[in-house]
């Protein structure tokens, strides 16, 4: 049914088509209302679930940690200061193979303090052994929740849904949201490999010396890679149950004949295809890549994607301050050891919830159009506070 | 022994313990106490270490660790999972952790736990040091103890502080059921585990557990030197319920010693006796053992 739904309560919407059977978060900010939707919906009986109100992020993830090793479906829902606190338990939980799902409302981390949108949090935990998948909009978002239940407990490997904070958890937008007997189709019970129980004792996160530990983490390794395929399986399935088909890892946007392919991901795409399309009615062979799952990394399919284009500009909302911008980084990576590679540059774009404009992405467009040296550029800065701020720090 | 007692051991024998660790034989008691149908989470620590190397295992129940500090929340989520699943056919939800990972670095995550309700046992073995990594300071180190990170010299007499109160912490939150006992008194730790998980309810046990290698005393001692702190005051055992104390253990006349028995044959107590001025830091400690029995009505 097609319903009028802000974001995070889209999502909400979602998740409960998923049946989780146990919830658990850290309710204040940086969460979202998703939880407090789950949260409502379980008081009106809408919700078959436990819900366990976490004393913080920390616990939250520890929380869904043992619920889902005990067999149980678990969800939970953060973003910024919240993943950071919960990085041990993100390791943890991907090492030890639970099939856990959780949203990030991708945010800025401190210092300075600030809530507002960017992607510093995902990406700063994109080698916790999580799968990370990037939505574009908030149908997206949803669509990416049921998937992400199935891949999770097909793999293994837990999820996690980025949705960018504000631009998509707090915008209203038309959403499709399917039938519950729709998504039971699609996403049966969950049937755990393994789980704690007294009729079939077993021994969960053992100690593994010098002599294992490598084996173990090569085996999650091996086992992220072949998510790829999963992943598009996923989706191509779903798009036979739900009629909508966004599953490849990247995804073209007028790029076949681009000279200029700009790669993003999250809500930025929205902006950028309007700019294209403009660039393009002036006569601009500009086009777009969309990156759609960070981990497992899409490396052929980004080197086969980008390798035809002269010029690269990798736009996104994190960095790795000494660096560049960390996907850019990872692109590069695509073209270890090609003759022929496009010059790649890093934007760094939108940090702390900095409006990206449309006349921001036209002048990286343009800009690389006229000029294809390699470069790392934060655009969107405002000189006169850059100066004061240089100021106070002096 | 025989085989079939062997056999029937749900935390079996041939782990990697040091000889005369305390611990063990607390948490083996726990657990024969507890019977089959648990689900035990552990905090990091010896006992997880020394029981679980890859790929073996000691726990012939379930048994699952996570991280250092939240023994309590893996069993939350569990309790919660096994309810939300109609699994809560009287599986017992055990949390285990040592004093470290209760008192210091886990104490946010068990506060949570005690605080939301969960029907859960929280077992807490109380070794007074971090044992696992090399005996550092924790927050039930007791007073004048010599750790790696409390040292003695010129300027130091060891462990500036006291044991942090947790019994009366976890009182505070409203735990239906708590108990104090002692590695040198296996039948009580029985019948306290059984007790406990008659409550439903979040319970906590805390087990006085001596660590030969961190205390340095002999490996035969263990027992004589965990009976030595009840009998000389300074390990009070006592049960609460709902908050009041319902029960204490006695200490015969006969039986009181001052604290200089269960100090003495103590390598990080030494400095006490070896320099002038110790005595006077003994009797700090024979304070806060005769504080213990007449707070606790100890002497019967």
């Amino acid at each position: 049914m097609r319903r009028i739904l802000e974001g995070s309560r889209a999502v909400a919407e979602f998740v409960a088509l998923c049946r989780p059977k146990v919830v658990c978060a850290y309710p204040i900010t940086p969460q979202t209302h998703i939880v407090e939707d789950l949260a409502r919906m379980l008081a009106d009986g809408r919700l078959d679930a436990g819900y366990v109100l976490a004393d913080s992020e920390f616990t939250a993830a520890s929380v869904v940690l043992g619920a889902s090793a005990t067999g149980a479906r678990a969800y939970t829902a953060t973003s910024s200061q919240g993943l950071l606190l919960m990085t041990e338990v993100m390791f943890n939980i991907a090492g030890m193979r639970l099939p856990v799902v959780m949203t990030v409302a991708n945010r800025a981390v401190s210092a300075p303090i600030n809530i507002w949108n960017d992607q510093q949090d995902s990406m700063s935990l994109r080698d916790c052994g999580w799968i990370q998948m990037y939505a574009e909009d908030v149908q997206e978002a949803g669509d990416m929740h049921i998937q992400a239940f199935e891949i999770a407990e097909r793999l293994n490997i837990p999820v996690m849904v980025c949705m960018d904070g504000y631009i998509l958890t707090h915008a209203t937008e038309t959403v499709d949201v399917p039938g519950p007997e729709q998504v039971d189709s699609y996403l049966p019970p969950f049937e755990p490999r393994f789980y704690l129980t007294p009729d079939d004792p077993i021994t969960l996160g053992s100690m593994a010396g010098p002599d294992a530990y490598m084996e173990i983490r090569m085996l999650l390794h091996q086992a992220m890679q072949k998510a790829s395929q999963a992943i598009v399986d996923s989706a191509a399935r779903f798009a036979g149950e739900f009629g909508r088909f966004r599953g490849d890892l990247v995804e073209g946007y007028r790029d076949s004949d681009a000279e200029v392919l700009l790669v993003s991901m999250g809500s930025l795409l929205g902006t950028m295809k309007e700019v294209v399309d403009e660039l393009r009615d002036e006569g601009h062979p500009v086009g777009i890549i969309k990156v759609r799952t960070v981990r497992p990394f899409p490396r052929n399919q980004l080197h086969e994607a980008l390798h035809n284009a002269r010029v690269v500009g990798v736009v996104e909302k994190d960095i790795s301050l000494g660096l560049e911008g960390i996907l850019c980084s990872e692109i590069r990576s695509a073209f270890c050891g090609a003759s022929l590679t496009p010059n790649i540059s890093s934007f760094v774009v939108g940090l702390g919830g900095r409006d990206v404009r449309k006349r921001d992405i036209r002048k990286i467009a343009l800009g690389l159009l006229s000029d294809d040296t390699c470069r790392v550029e934060m655009t969107g800065v405002d000189h006169e506070v850059l100066w004061s701020a240089h100021q106070i720090e002096d | 022994m025989s085989n079939e007692q062997v056999e029937s051991r749900l935390m079996a024998y041939g782990h990697t313990a040091c000889a005369g660790c305390g611990e063990a034989l607390a948490a083996r008691t726990v657990l024969e106490a507890a019977g089959r149908n648990v689900i035990l989470t552990n905090a990091t620590g010896c006992l997880e270490v020394f029981t679980t190397r890859f790929p073996r295992s000691s726990w012939q129940v379930p048994w699952i660790h996570s991280l250092f500090e939240n023994a309590a929340s893996v069993a939350s989520g569990i309790e919660v999972a096994l309810k939300a699943l109609g699994r809560d056919t009287g599986t017992k939800v055990i949390a285990q952790a040592g004093d470290g990972g209760t008192a210091d670095i886990g104490m946010g995550a068990l506060s949570g736990m005690l605080e939301r309700g969960h029907d859960i046992l929280y077992v807490c073995y109380d070794t007074e040091v971090y044992s696992n990594t090399g005996y550092q300071r924790s927050g039930l180190t007791p007073l004048n103890a010599l750790t790696t990170t409390s040292p003695t010299g010129k300027m130091s007499w060891g462990n500036a502080t006291r044991k942090k109160d947790l019994p009366a912490i976890v009182a505070a939150h409203g735990a239906v059921y708590i108990a104090t006992a002692s590695a040198g008194y296996p039948v009580d730790i029985q019948r306290k585990i059984k007790k406990a998980l008659s409550f439903t309810g979040p319970k906590y046990v805390q087990i006085h557990s001596p660590c030969v290698s961190g205390w340095g005393v002999e490996s035969h001692l263990t027992v004589r030197m965990a009976q030595a702190a009840v009998n000389s005051g300074l390990y009070p055992l006592f049960e609460m319920e709902d908050g009041e104390i319902v029960r204490v253990r006695k200490i015969k006349r006969d039986d009181l010693v001052p604290v200089d028995e269960y100090l003495r044959p103590q390598k990080r107590f030494a400095h006490l006796y070896r320099y002038p001025g110790g005595d006077e830091h003994v009797k700090q400690i024979q304070a806060v053992a005769d504080a213990n029995i007449e707070r606790y009505g100890l002497l019967g």
